[in-house]
């Protein structure tokens, strides 16, 4: 046990139990996974992605790219930053984590906030700045991504500050403190994305702060020399970490290497915890870790060691020694027996944040690090990522970015731990012509580990500059992108998964529907019966009822859906004469007409019917997907076009519900919901408009039709829209009536040659491909128009809608099968494809609807669909199957 | 066109949901109060007259001030746009309501919508109705920022709302389709804890 007698923040009262690699340990509350690790003289944790070498523990924190650990469905985790907790069971990666097939339980959540200052950053000059800010009444939030704040000061044992800082600002009503929180990202007018990391998953804090304070601290970063990624080597800063807050001696003979005065401190501490001092190596008086030497495997091939990832090391396991030599010159080799080596090569500020938000960075010769150059505003950096490495003790540094091997193998200089990146790879990548640190980044892949490369990257840089005998600040780093830290994709989703993934959007109806076994389908976000199977009907047999009932009886269908826009003003009927193809000069208060719309590319954008309620007031439905598109594109021309036009647009969609009364019997059920209304074919007539009362509701009645057939639709605010329906279904009963669903309306629809936009229009057919000529009128300006007169518009041998016959009544044409003109599929061009295609009842066989090329003059020709086993040959026809005449509709 | 002639045959999109609206939910209160009328506005907010008329019938002036709210007793206006306003009355009001925007506007240029069953209304209580609704909510609801008598046109998780703050609740304006799903979405996110850490 390497765990100290005293001393160190961990709990000792508290004792857990936790397994690594199947082993059992036990640790304290306080602990991270890597200091217990450490407690228990578990020196392997994992191995690496490529090489499989064995690793160890080598920071005390978020910038580890070695000791990475699964955990349950977690396959790829630091060790530095788990806090151990009773029953915690973690393996170590060899190489790569490991996707679980169980269902993750964790649950993830999303908050916003707002706040005046966001100090990033719980340190000393985070505390700081949070207490200074949190004295004016603003809103300050403070977050940090420890389990406890202070950052820096909970290993330099500033405990007293530290908690009566803490309790001062915990005092503050408008100061929200926010621990196991990782700033990720920084994004345009100071939004900041958070990872709270919780017991049971996490949540997702998205800040708008008026003022962002970046208190970020700094990583040390390691120096570069053979072998320099054993077990035992480790940062020196994390040795202290080690001893002062975990209370834990990470080795029992240490060396420190160094660059710089920061780690004078170090000597202290290892006295402290009771290990021997071996040497301190600094670059500075000339001497240098050259190269290090593994313990030799047991005779029996096992290293002494519990866990099973070391067993068959080809590279050997922890530190035993390293191999002292002088920089320059040929002084004499010599080995230093230890198990411990403490290095320190410097620090990089931590200015992820404040690169994301487009802050410049520039090198400081003096600090040998990368430095602020500027200020953003509303952005401020503070303390160690300002570059003020005081408080580090950096003190004078030598930098001295890659020390030599014996015999110029560069193959075990690590640059980048996690990546098993070394020099070698960048001096390869430069022997390839790449300058760019840049190139180099992705060549060598240095940096681009969930790390992101916190130790590596400002080595990387140096050893370019190094090699090209520039200057680092030439060289530059690379683009820091969010996020700063791996982040989960469930955490993004937060809860908007599974029933709440999307809006799920339900009609009055609904509860009938259910209540009735209705299968439902995904319209947008709405939920719209399929078919209402009777006992044990499938699907086919469902539809096949429930077209029938229209065809030869009566059925009711739940059309609510329907986009709805109030249209009013002197100027409304121009104003619809300008949006829609068709002209409505004519249509009488009381009375509604079909109407078709384009984009100004003339490509047919959306369907309905336009209805004139009363003097200068108007209704238009739209299809249900196409609702707030057409909503907005009504609203943008005349907001942006047509400003003079005296109109006003109020979208009514989820106001009204509508039940469509459809079937040669339909008229009956309507006399009987409404026994007073004049009803007949006269009184009555096709495209008419009334108003009713039914069972003490109002109801507007439209006769409209989507099949064929005889037809009302029934309208009522959407308060009455289930009585409505269960009025109808009453009246309807000693009839026989059936609901029915999009199955069978869509085989009704398009038996009639009907279209449906976006199922047989895809943003490239026009009216008159549709052939549809009639729906647009020639006598005035409509959006789209011109582009009717464009070559291409008129060209001969665009696609036309067709109908499609197979000639095997029996066969099903997949919709969107491609279609050519030879049956044997040689040398043919594809000539269109199948838009929709059904077995319909009525016709008792198969049809289709098509886009086929120079299509009308075709019609009466055998097209070809090259399926995957067969080729189905079907005759053109006029894409109309049912009623040409329309006798059924109009009687 | 008046909706109401016989009782008992009304719907609130919330019918289904007072049992789950009963139970507590981390000190928040949510309360469908149903079939309360409202209006959509059009008006030319340059028209002296018809503002004057308009204010009126109605016994208080539209507010002009974007996002804002202006009320007398149970009737309310909410300003949606320069030249749009929710004008919102209780359900016993609706007729008289609908007729005071009529003889306000009085022909002018205009329009005057019964949008009473476009939306529904949730109102949200308690002291952590704030917390509550920012897990949903982008903008700032804080009462430096978000006093009573503000109102705004944003999203909750993935819908459509018009947020209004009173005195003591806020109150959502729902697409009765969305209400089932914003619902759902608030009680998941009430009975996750709603606490925020400090």
């Amino acid at each position: 046990m390497s765990r100290l007698p005293q001393g160190g923040r961990i709990d000792r009262s508290r004792p857990l139990r936790f397994t690594f690699n199947g082993a059992s340990y036990g640790g304290y509350s306080g602990d991270t996974l890597a200091s217990a690790l450490l407690a228990n003289d578990v020196r392997v944790v994992a191995r690496s992605v490529t090489y499989g070498r064995p690793r160890g523990i080598f920071s005390a924190g978020i910038e580890e790219p070695n000791a990475l650990v699964q955990i349950g469905p977690e396959p790829m985790l630091c060790a530095t930053q788990v806090e151990l907790v009773d029953g915690l069971e973690a393996v170590g990666l060899n190489g790569k984590g490991r996707a679980v097939a169980e269902r993750d339980t964790a649950r993830f959540d999303k908050v916003h906030a707002h706040c005046e200052v966001l100090v990033v950053g719980g340190g000393r000059a985070g505390l700081t700045t949070a207490l200074a800010a949190g004295g004016s009444g603003d809103r300050v939030m403070l977050v940090d991504e420890q389990a406890e704040l202070g950052g820096r000061l909970l290993t330099a044992g500033w405990n007293d500050w530290l908690a009566s800082t803490v309790a001062e600002l915990l005092a503050m009503p408008e100061v929200r403190l926010l621990t196991r929180a990782t700033a990720f990202g920084l994004y345009d007018q100071n939004l900041v994305l958070i990872a709270e990391r919780r017991p049971d998953g996490g949540r997702l804090w998205q800040v708008r702060a008026r003022k962002v304070v970046l208190a970020t601290g700094a990583h040390q970063r390691p120096l570069v020399f053979a072998n320099n990624d054993r077990p035992g080597i480790m940062l020196a800063g994390a040795v202290q970490t080690y001893i002062n807050r975990y209370g834990v001696a990470p080795g029992q003979r240490a060396v420190i290497f160094t660059n710089n005065d920061s780690t004078k401190t170090v000597q202290a501490d290892l006295r402290r915890a009771g290990i021997r001092l071996e040497g301190v190596i600094d670059v500075r008086e000339g001497r240098a870790v050259v190269d290090t030497l593994a313990e030799s495997p047991s005779p029996s091939g096992e290293i002494n060691s519990p866990s099973p990832l070391v067993g068959k090391g080809r590279c050997g396991a922890s530190l035993r020694a390293v191999v002292i030599a002088p920089l320059t010159g040929d002084g004499p080799r010599r080995e230093l027996e230890c198990d411990l080596l403490c290095v320190s090569g410097g620090f990089n500020p931590t200015l992820h944040l404040f690169s994301q938000a487009q802050g410049r960075l520039r090198y400081d010769e003096g600090l040998a690090c990368f430095i602020p150059e500027a200020s953003l505003p509303n952005v401020e950096v503070v303390g160690a990522a300002s570059g003020d490495l005081d408080g580090r003790g950096q003190g004078a540094i030598m930098p001295y970015w890659v020390i030599p091997g014996d015999d110029g193998d560069w193959s075990t200089h690590f640059v980048d731990l996690e990546r098993d990146a070394t020099v070698a790879d960048v001096q390869q990548a430069l022997g390839t012509g790449m300058r760019s640190v840049e190139h180099i980044k992705r060549f060598t892949t240095i940096g681009t580990g969930s790390d992101q490369g916190k130790t590596a990257g400002i080595n990387e840089s140096a050893i370019i500059a190094t090699q090209l005998g520039q200057p680092v600040g030439a060289v530059g780093v690379t683009t820091y992108r969010p996020p700063y830290v791996p982040v989960p994709f469930a955490l993004m989703a937060g809860r908007n998964r599974r029933e709440l993934f999307e809006p799920i959007r339900v009609t009055p109806m609904h509860t009938w529907h259910v209540a009735h076994r209705a299968v439902f389908e995904n319209v947008g976000q709405w939920k719209r019966p399929r078919y209402f199977p009777r006992e044990d009907e499938d699907m086919d047999a469902a539809v096949r009822r429930e077209c029938q009932a229209v065809r030869e009886n009566v059925a009711a269908v739940d059309v609510s859906t329907l986009g709805k826009i109030d249209i009013q003003g002197p100027d409304a009927l121009e104003f619809l004469n300008r949006i829609y193809t068709n002209a409505f000069d004519t249509l009488k208060v009381g009375f509604s007409r079909y109407a078709l719309m384009c984009k100004a590319d003339g490509m047919v954008f959306d369907d309905g019917v336009v209805m004139h309620i009363g003097p200068d007031h108007w209704f238009a439905t739209t299809t249900t997907s196409g609702a707030a598109a057409v909503f907005d594109w009504m609203e943008e021309w005349l907001q942006t076009e047509w400003p003079e036009l005296r109109v006003r647009l109020t979208s009514v969609t989820d106001q009204w519900a509508a039940v469509a009364v459809v079937g040669p019997r339909s008229r009956d059920v309507v006399r009987s919901l409404s026994p007073g209304l004049p009803i007949g074919p006269e009184s009555f007539p096709f495209l008419a408009i009334r108003e009713t009362e039914i069972g003490g509701m109002l109801v507007r009645l439209h006769r409209i039709t989507f099949s064929g057939e005889l037809a009302y639709e029934l309208w009522t605010p959407s308060w009455y829209g289930l009585s409505l329906w269960e009025a109808v279904m009453a009246a309807g009963e000693p009839l026989g009536i059936t609901p029915y669903g999009l199955g069978a309306m869509e085989i009704l629809r398009a038996e009639k040659g009907y279209i449906i936009v976006g199922q047989d229009t895809d943003g490239t057919v026009t009216p008159q491909d549709l052939g549809m000529d009639w729906m647009v009128s020639k006598r005035k300006p409509f959006i789209g128009q011109r582009s009717h007169q464009r070559s291409d518009t008129s060209r001969p041998d665009r696609q036309h809608l067709v109908g499609l016959l197979p000639l095997d009544g029996h066969e099903l044409l997949p919709e969107g099968a491609q279609l050519i003109l030879q049956p044997d599929g040689a040398n043919s061009k594809i000539v269109g494809h199948v838009t929709s295609s059904y077995r319909s009842p009525t016709l008792g066989r198969t049809f289709a609807l098509a886009l086929l090329q120079s299509g009308r003059q075709r019609l009466g020709t055998t097209v070809y669909a090259p399926l995957n086993r067969h080729v189905v040959a079907a005759t053109v026809t006029e894409p109309i199957f049912y009623d040409r005449e329309n006798a059924r509709r109009d009687r | 066109m008046p909706a109401v002639i016989a009782e008992g045959i009304r719907r609130s999109p919330l019918a289904d949901y007072a049992g789950r609206f009963a139970a507590s939910h981390g000190g928040v209160l949510i309360r469908e109060p149903p079939f309360v009328a409202q209006f959509d506005l059009r008006a030319e907010p340059g028209d002296t007259d018809v503002m004057r008329r308009v204010a009126t019938a109605l016994g208080f002036a539209v507010p002009f001030g974007p996002n804002t709210v202006a009320s007398l007793d149970e009737h309310r206006a909410l300003w949606l746009g320069p030249d749009e306003w929710l004008v919102v009355g209780p359900e016993s009001q609706h007729q008289v309501l609908e007729q005071a925007l009529r003889d306000g506007l009085a022909g002018a240029f205009g329009s005057i919508v019964d949008v009473s069953a476009h939306r529904t209304l949730l109102e949200i209580r308690g002291e952590e109705a704030r917390d509550l609704l920012a897990h949903g909510i982008a903008i700032d609801l804080d009462p430096r920022s978000f006093p009573a008598g503000s109102c705004a046109q944003t999203l909750l998780a993935k819908a459509q709302v018009i947020i209004e703050r009173r005195e003591s609740s806020f109150v959502l304006y729902v697409r009765t389709s969305f209400a089932g799903y914003v619902v759902d979405w608030l009680l998941d996110a009430a009975d996750l804890e709603i606490t925020s850490s400090r």
